[in-house]
């Protein structure tokens, strides 16, 4: 195997090698595409785990209220989101809903990337934090209602403060997932991590070091969500409670 | 053109190897057709009206017929009574290791001749020239590529169109808004929905797809060609003996008309599997090649 790192200083108009790596003056390099790649992989995962954890959290909660129809209405949210392939939903976003609402013909593809995976893992987390309030006994609950907190009250100081921290190494897996699973943002024009390598491959020929780098790069993302969760979850700790190192 | 799969990257890795040791054995494939009664030629799943699967392993499409009728020739011209066809799928990234390693004897997909594969392989005289062209919707009032300055232009991931348009902006100035299909299909539907003014992409795949619209008068191919790509049917190198055979008899169709008349059976008449003509008559440098039988590589092409 002759491996051939300086593809990646290669310009990517007329391929000749570019000094130091960096293109300049309009010039732009592979190796600046593979890291404004990078940078598109980063934006859409972080923004879409904003809009999943915010929307996830709000429907896991509405499952475990004490009424019908909000636990209705985050069952259906779930399932529906749940239920159809990501590939599927980021097409019926981009293709489907235009063609339906035409205003929102307008909207660029990286909102509709973000709202597509966001709605996605949302119905993942509202699991995730459904789980973790029904992991508390029921009397956690009824003691924050007797001692006179509404149910809003309840939720914000009794449950959902030991809720969170029960979830958040299904949360850890949850992010790190969002950043494999925004490979899907190809499909809608972003030129994202593998949207280059699928392009730069077939441009420069020399596809496995390309996927290397990209593999690299995805694994970097990914691993770092997972430290800097871990740290969150090591600092939030409480000692003497589940999973708090007593 | 085409799109490409990490697992066929593996595949062409792996088969690279098995390609290297293999090389020098061949003593001249009409010599090995001769001596087993067979032959084997590559053939592509869906390469528009050249090479396609019409299923159950059968494969059908110009320069599947036009390797047939070269194989009948050559079957002639060695005596045989019978000769055996063996069709061998190939892939973009497979084609080149399989017939230097003899799995393959002649290759019948859409296999662009340029400089770099002349170092590893030989080609027939060009049958076929490939026009990269833009369509566009019929009403849109597009007629040149200069018209698409500041808007949507579609293409797809994966082939080498994405760094034409690239190229192309760099060298005239116009500022094209790229957007990326995942296949030909896709891209199409981007033109059809509206969001993207221009589909840019191998007139063949380009045409193939209007026919198959809801309502192919609804598009239209315009504008200047802006890439040209002699396509031809791919041999072993350093066989004078077999390229000859197969030159001399794609010449002889060429001389008679029959090539004509093949093309316009693939290209304009209804082909399977959906009973729809491609609809795309021969170009001027398609004609060109037939009027002077040549293999010559791309690279000369863009000198013009």
């Amino acid at each position: 195997m002759n491996w051939d790192w300086q593809v990646f200083c290669k310009d990517t108009i007329d391929g000749n090698m570019v000094p130091r790596c960096f293109g300049g003056a309009g010039d732009i390099t592979y190796l600046d595409w593979l890291l404004s790649a990078w940078g598109w992989t980063i934006s859409v995962s972080l923004l879409a785990l904003l809009v999943a954890l915010v929307l996830g959290s709000i429907m896991g909660i509405l499952r475990t209220a004490p009424h019908r129809g909000l636990v209705l209405l985050g069952n259906a949210w779930t399932e529906l989101f749940r239920n159809i392939p990501l590939l599927v939903q980021i097409f019926l976003w981009y293709h489907v809903v235009p063609a339906l609402i035409p205003p929102l013909r307008g909207v660029p593809s990286f909102l509709l990337v973000v709202l597509g995976l966001g709605l996605f893992t949302s119905a993942r987390i509202s699991e995730q934090v459904r789980a973790g309030i029904q992991s508390l006994t029921g009397g956690q609950r009824m003691a924050g209602l007797a001692m006179g907190f509404t149910l809003p009250q309840t939720y914000r100081y009794v449950l959902l403060p030991m809720a969170f921290r029960i979830v958040i190494p299904p949360l850890t897996s949850e992010s790190m997932n969002i950043v494999k699973n925004s490979a899907v943002a190809f499909a809608v024009s972003i030129s994202e991590l593998t949207l280059f390598a699928l392009q730069a491959q077939e441009e420069t020929s020399r596809g496995i070091e390309i996927y290397l780098a990209v593999t690299g790069l995805y694994f970097i993302t990914a691993f770092a969500i997972n430290r800097v969760l871990h740290f969150v979850e090591q600092r939030v700790r409480v000692p003497g409670m589940i999973g708090g190192g007593g | 053109m085409r799109n490409i799969a990490v697992l066929q990257g593996l595949t062409f890795a792996a088969s690279l190897c098995i390609a290297l040791p293999a090389l020098s054995q061949d003593t001249g494939t009409l010599k090995k057709i001769k001596d087993s009664g067979a032959a084997t030629m590559g053939v592509r799943e869906s390469s528009g009206g050249l090479s396609f699967t019409t299923g159950d392993g059968k494969f059908a499409g110009f320069h599947v017929e036009l390797c047939q009728r070269a194989l009948a020739d050559v079957q002639k011209q060695l005596g045989l009574a019978r000769l055996d066809i063996k069709y061998q799928p190939v892939t973009s990234q497979n084609r080149i290791p399989l017939t230097q390693n003899g799995t393959v004897d002649i290759e019948c997909g859409s296999t662009t001749n340029n400089a770099a594969r002349q170092k590893d392989v030989a080609f027939a005289v060009t049958t076929y020239v490939e026009e990269v062209r833009i369509a566009v919707k019929a009403n849109s009032g597009i007629t040149s590529i200069a018209q698409l300055n500041g808007r949507n232009v579609a293409t797809t991931t994966g082939t080498t169109s994405v760094q034409l348009l690239r190229k192309h902006e760099r060298a005239t100035g116009v500022d094209f808004k790229e957007v990326f299909g995942k296949d030909h299909a896709d891209s199409f539907l981007l033109l059809e929905s509206g969001r993207a003014d221009a589909f840019v992409m191998d007139g063949q795949i380009l045409a193939g797809n209007i026919a198959k619209s809801k309502n192919p008068a609804d598009f239209k191919i315009v504008g200047e060609v802006l890439a040209v790509e002699p396509i031809a049917i791919m041999l072993r190198k350093d066989d004078p003996a077999f390229k000859k055979a197969v030159d001399d008899s794609l010449k002889a169709l060429i001389k008679s008309g029959e090539m004509a008349k093949i093309y316009d059976k693939w290209f304009m008449q209804p082909i399977p599997p959906a009973n729809k003509p491609i609809g795309l008559p021969a170009s001027e440098a398609t004609k060109a090649a037939w009027a002077n039988p040549n293999d010559k590589p791309a690279e000369d092409y863009a000198k013009k």
